[in-house]
């Protein structure tokens, strides 16, 4: 088997799993992670494609920059995401 | 009821954008040799600029007129935010002081944080890279200073100077361009004078004068940003 295809697929995997957990998660402050665990990985995946320059500016930008823009914002709001009034099954809000 | 209604809609409509998106991607031919722009750039690119680097000599050379208008457009994010954001008198307000980790790691880790990010833009035309990241990794060392010292502020005079200077000399070069040349950011040191080798630092035109100065632009800009949002208004004062 091919390896480094399949260093991709993982990385893939991890972005996809980060992305949801950022949605999913209602502590604000942990889904700032997530989003930042998404760029990146999407740096390293730039990486392996054989896009430096386009990998430093996610990583720059994406995990450090916007990450930290995100903090400030949840530093001058509140940290939790407030339960919505009607909660339907998972079926939906997939 | 009606949420669930409203939310299978939503679900149905985007599924059928989904499919009609799936269908017309299908029909590109991914991965294959069409492209003769860019076959030209890749023939050309040597002789016409002077640069090794190709995406930097298309980004600043070919296409230089764009990457005048996304600085614009990032002056004018950077404008917006501190129009938001405008206090008659803010101030610093973090007062749980950086830990001796990040305090010592940060004076330790800025100069070379510093240092990666001019060496970035500095050979643009050379490594990948260029003035976007550097400027935006030079942001990352004064973020990292925001974190650690709950007292510290970017210099405000020297930076604004600078911006607008930068910003200025990037027009500047482009209408000595006009003057010598033909057209708005002709290549005028390489066209004219071929100076340096190709693959030797000097080398590539204005590619390296215009990559220090978006640098150094973008720099100033994204620790103004972070400096706009850190800081928070004081009222009660007036």
């Amino acid at each position: 088997m091919n390896c480094i295809s399949c260093i991709d697929y993982i990385i893939i995997g991890i972005m996809v799993l980060s992305a949801v957990f950022a949605v999913e998660w209602r502590d604000l402050l942990a889904a700032v992670v997530g989003m930042a665990a998404v760029s990146l990985f999407a740096s390293l995946l730039f990486f392996f494609l054989q896009a430096p320059d386009v990998a430093m500016t996610e990583a720059a930008i994406g995990a450090a920059l916007s990450g930290a823009v995100f903090i400030f914002a949840i530093k001058r709001t509140r940290r939790f995401e407030t339960e919505e009034e009607e909660k339907p099954g998972w079926w939906v809000r997939w | 009821m009606v949420s669930i209604l409203k939310r299978s809609l939503a679900i149905i409509t985007i599924l059928i954008i989904g499919y009609w998106l799936a269908v017309a991607m299908s029909h590109i031919p991914f991965g294959q040799d069409k492209m003769l722009v860019g076959q030209y750039y890749l023939n050309h690119v040597k002789d016409q600029t002077g640069a090794v680097n190709a995406v930097t000599a298309i980004v600043v050379n070919y296409r230089g007129f764009d990457t005048l208008g996304e600085v614009t457009v990032l002056f004018i994010a950077s404008t917006g935010v501190g129009a938001l954001l405008w206090k008659r008198k803010r101030e610093r307000t973090a007062r749980v002081p950086g830990s001796v980790v990040l305090t010592t790691g940060t004076r330790f880790l800025f100069p070379f944080i510093v240092l990666f990010g001019a060496y970035i833009f500095i050979h643009g035309h050379l490594t990948p890279g260029g003035g976007f990241p550097g400027g935006a990794t030079i942001a990352t060392g004064f973020l990292l200073l925001y974190m650690a010292f709950t007292v510290y502020e970017i210099p405000h005079k020297g930076f604004e100077v600078t911006e607008g200077l930068v910003g200025m000399s990037y027009v500047a070069v482009g209408l000595i361009g006009l003057l010598i040349g033909s057209y708005f950011l002709y290549d005028w040191i390489w066209q004219t004078w071929h100076v340096g080798t190709v693959g030797k630092l000097f080398s590539g035109g204005f590619i390296p004068i215009i990559y220090i100065l978006i640098g150094l632009k973008v720099g100033t800009e994204l620790s103004g940003i972070i400096d706009n949002m850190l800081k928070e208004g004081v009222s009660g004062n007036d």
